[in-house]
């Protein structure tokens, strides 16, 4: 094998570093508008396991490995990472939740889980929205009040464009 | 029994206790990556932004006509965006009746240009290399790669080292539980060599797809399993399968409960430029949001 030229080296490391940066500007560039535009298709789907008692189980395990070092043990969010008890997320339907889960939200630091099998997602949205109802039961007791203030919040926070 | 029998039991002895304090040690850690079971392919899966993943990846062969030799590769993968990883390689192989040497470093990033899932998603890789011809860790097969390239002394090989740039299309698709992976390897060498072609392909399930809802150890959603086919494509000169090695094999992974992974594979030569078994086996372990642990205050 010939002798490293080093001139030529430095040419070919900047080279690289310039295919680096504009690799980088690319991904950087795009929006992630596409949050807001979940699929008619997939919001609409339901969860197989919802209420299940066992699945609730089963989605707080992986939970627990998975997420809660971000969303925090209680899904109340830690850091800049957002509470899974937020009436954003609760009043989002099992569909959307599945569909941000499976996609992730790139841009904002949300990793695809598309690599957990289907039905473990489903498992994970079971126990989150389990986590859902206890809280507004805890913090709202009145029934209206908390149709008003989740619908309220659903609009403003999920599809603020609609 | 020859020596080199003797030295490669000896590697598998001390590999195996190694393993087993790994995983003894980090049973008090956090988390086993839930990752397609490949070890030379490469899946969409990135690392998750702030974690950090250490695995120690071995191979060991014993080629025909040659000495048997013992490679272990460190890899520090780091998830900068969810979009960004990162990872350093630390490579080094000790062969028996040469020597015991470092052979060099890897740095690579993997980039995903589409923000969402589609039915094949791309992922971008650009690596930087820097090792010399006695590297062993034959993490992608390139080029003319062949048996002869692993029969030169480490003596003479250490001294020619290599710098060259690796790229890939990564292509990857889940359909019901299995996951389909797809890599082109291009690779150029910084000495004016021309390029150099390779492929991998992976198949890979979990051995079940629900999770329980009490905490198990040996049960079948900490297994996956799956195969990989990776091998040359010659280079812009004389492309194509000839005067390359190519492999193939069957991949398990175990995924420890809140520890370490532990990944399995003999992969089997499939020409007469391959060797015959490459036995490989992985380490990993994942330290979530790494940056907590040199944060001040509460988290």
């Amino acid at each position: 094998m010939r002798a490293m030229d080093w001139k030529t080296s430095g040419r070919q490391v900047r080279k690289l570093a310039a295919i680096f940066c504009v690799t980088a500007c690319i991904a950087a560039a795009s929006d992630g508008s596409w949050l807001k535009n979940v699929p008619d298709a997939e919001r609409s789907r339901v969860n197989p396991f919802a209420g299940d008692a066992e699945a609730i189980a089963a989605g707080s395990r992986v939970f627990g490995d998975h997420c809660a070092k971000c969303h925090g043990d209680d899904a109340t969010g830690r850091r800049k990472k957002p509470s899974l008890r937020s009436s954003r997320v609760q009043g989002a339907s099992d569909g959307e939740l599945f569909w941000l889960l499976s996609n992730g939200s790139l841009k904002r630091g949300m990793p695809t889980w598309s690599k957990l099998p289907e039905p473990t997602r489903w498992q994970v949205i079971a126990y989150v929205k389990s986590l859902g109802t206890s809280w507004l039961m805890n913090e709202e007791p009145a029934p209206e009040r908390v149709a008003q203030k989740s619908a309220s919040a659903y609009e403003t926070n999920v599809h603020p464009t609609r | 029994m020859t020596r080199s029998t003797r030295w490669t039991q000896k590697l598998w002895r001390w590999g195996t206790i190694a393993v087993i304090a790994i995983g003894g040690l980090a049973h008090a850690g956090r988390a086993a990556a839930q990752e397609p079971p490949y070890l030379v392919t490469y899946s969409d899966a990135l690392e998750e932004p702030g974690n950090l993943e250490i695995a120690v990846k071995n191979l060991q062969a014993a080629p025909t006509g040659g000495n048997a030799f013992f490679s272990s590769t460190l890899e520090l993968e780091y998830g900068v965006k969810a979009w960004w990883t990162t990872e350093v390689y630390l490579s080094g192989q000790s062969t028996s009746q040469q020597s015991t040497l470092f052979t060099g470093f890897r740095w690579e990033n993997r980039f995903r240009p589409l923000l969402r899932q589609h039915r094949f998603n791309p992922v971008l890789y650009l690596e930087y290399e820097n090792i010399s011809d006695a590297d062993r860790s034959i993490l992608e097969v390139e080029g003319h790669d062949g048996i002869g390239d692993l029969l030169v002394p480490n003596a003479q090989a250490r001294k020619t080292i290599t710098r060259e740039l690796e790229t890939k299309l990564i292509l990857s698709s889940d359909v019901r539980g299995w996951n389909i992976s797809e890599n082109f390897i291009a690779t150029k060498n910084f000495n004016g060599d021309p390029w150099e072609f390779g492929y991998a392909f992976g198949v890979s399930r979990p051995l079940a797809l629900k999770a329980s809802s009490r905490e198990c150890w040996l049960c079948r959603e900490n297994f996956a399993a799956g195969a990989e086919i990776y091998g040359g494509l010659g280079d812009t000169h004389d492309f194509g399968l000839h005067a390359t090695s190519h492999y193939a094999g069957p991949v398990v992974v175990f995924n420890m409960p809140k520890g370490p992974s532990i990944t399995f594979s003999p992969s089997f030569g499939l020409n007469g430029n391959s060797v015959g078994v490459l036995y490989r086996f992985k380490v990993s372990y994942e330290v979530q949001q790494v940056v907590d642990y040199f944060r001040r205050g509460k988290s």
